[in-house]
């Protein structure tokens, strides 16, 4: 059974398509076959995160639209087995994604042996974000620590419980799972940033993990390497760690504290800090 | 950091006043999800017929729906001014 996860948030620019790309690749690299939707009609990011921006000839609209065959559209991706990406178009017509279109997608997808269908969601609590949503069964809220994106999360939970196909046919609930990116604990410490237990007791849903604030993202995304495939950076690590929580795996939280520092550093430091 | 600043005492944190804000707006903000979406526009078209006889103010005409187990209820709370 293919299982529909959308990557949402209401906000933007919190780290939605970096976590799509993360969690589709971890998802194929275990051995999962793993299709990651960029839903993100007329921006597109999805391919240049992946490194397959060049490869793109047909995409999710021309495939609605009848123009091409899922075949032609789907991308292998020439690092992990198992893993497919399925780009988006340019169009600035937004509203072309109909929801007997992408249903139709869906369906062909999980007729082909897809296990996975992971679903990068566009910003705002619109058509498009509902459209994308609107078909899940998990969602993962991707949720920065800080108060406008707190908010928005919560109003896609909100949209998640009433507009999403199994709300609306009274069918069990989308499965929530909290991710909490570009957390930093120094700021925590600081008590510049809500805490991970801040924002798990608003939001009340499960934590999958924490990614922390990190140089490495940039990196990855410069040359087009989802960072999970960055074993050494904790930013990659913990997406590791966030997918094998998602999996139903239990696995201790890390990168959440400031490395302690000594007495003597803490009194003579202050010049290598 | 510098030395006298261990023992310093730190202002009050930024994050625990956004803690307090999220959970007043969003208790606010979940109490109105399941509200009819005709609320705004009843409101709105109460102010004009009210307007007719009496100026009040659009913050004092409240619409809301009160539910229970068994019932909702459309409540509405007009507050005129002192002297008509
Ligand atoms: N953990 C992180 N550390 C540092 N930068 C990050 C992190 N996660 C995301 N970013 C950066 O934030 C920006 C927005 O990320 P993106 O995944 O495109 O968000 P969205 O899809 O929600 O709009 C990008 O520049 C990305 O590199
Ligand atoms: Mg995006």
């Amino acid at each position: 059974m293919a299982t529909v996860v959308t990557v949402t948030s209401g906000k933007g620019g919190v780290g939605k398509t970096t976590s799509s790309a993360a969690i589709g690749t971890g998802l194929a690299m275990r051995g999962h076959k793993t299709v990651i939707i960029d839903f993100d009609v007329g921006l597109r990011n999805l391919d240049l995160i992946m490194g397959c921006e060049r490869r793109v000839v047909f995409d999710f609209v021309n495939v609605i639209n009848g123009e091409a065959n899922l075949s032609q559209a789907l991308i292998k991706d020439k690092r992990v087995e198992n893993l497919f990406i399925f780009p988006t178009s340019q169009t600035r017509d937004k509203d072309v994604l109909t929801v007997q279109g992408v249903e139709k997608v869906l369906n062909d997808l999980k007729g082909q042996g897809f296990e996975y269908i992971i679903c990068d969601s566009p910003a705002g609590i619109e058509h498009g974000a509902v459209t994308a949503l609107y078909f899940a069964d998990e969602a993962v809220v991707v949720t920065n620590p800080e108060v406008s994106s707190v908010r928005d999360s919560d109003r896609i939970l909100g949209i998640l419980a009433s507009k999403s196909r199994r709300a609306v046919r009274g069918e069990a609930p989308v499965k929530e799972h909290l991710l909490i990116t570009r957390y930093s604990p120094a700021r925590v410490e600081r008590g510049e940033m809500l805490t991970v237990k801040d924002v798990q007791d608003i939001l009340a849903i499960p934590l999958m993990g924490v990614i922390p604030e990190s140089t490495a993202v940039l990196k990855a995304s410069n040359t087009g390497t989802p960072v999970i495939l960055d074993e050494e950076s904790e930013a990659g690590m913990a997406y590791k760690d966030a997918v094998g929580r998602f999996v139903g795996e239990q696995r201790a939280f890390r990168f959440m504290d400031v490395p302690k520092k000594g007495l003597f550093q803490k009194l003579f430091g202050a010049a290598a800090s | 950091m510098s030395f006298l600043d261990i023992f310093r005492r730190r202002p009050e944190a930024s994050a625990s006043i956004a803690k307090e804000r999220l959970q007043l707006i969003l208790q606010h903000e979940r109490a109105g999800r399941d509200d009819p979406e005709f609320l705004p526009r009843l409101q709105k078209d109460l102010l004009a017929v009210i307007g007719k006889y009496v100026a009040i103010r659009e913050d004092h005409l409240a619409v809301s729906v009160q539910r229970n187990s068994h019932s909702a209820v459309l409540e509405i709370n007009i507050e005129l001014p002192p002297k008509m």
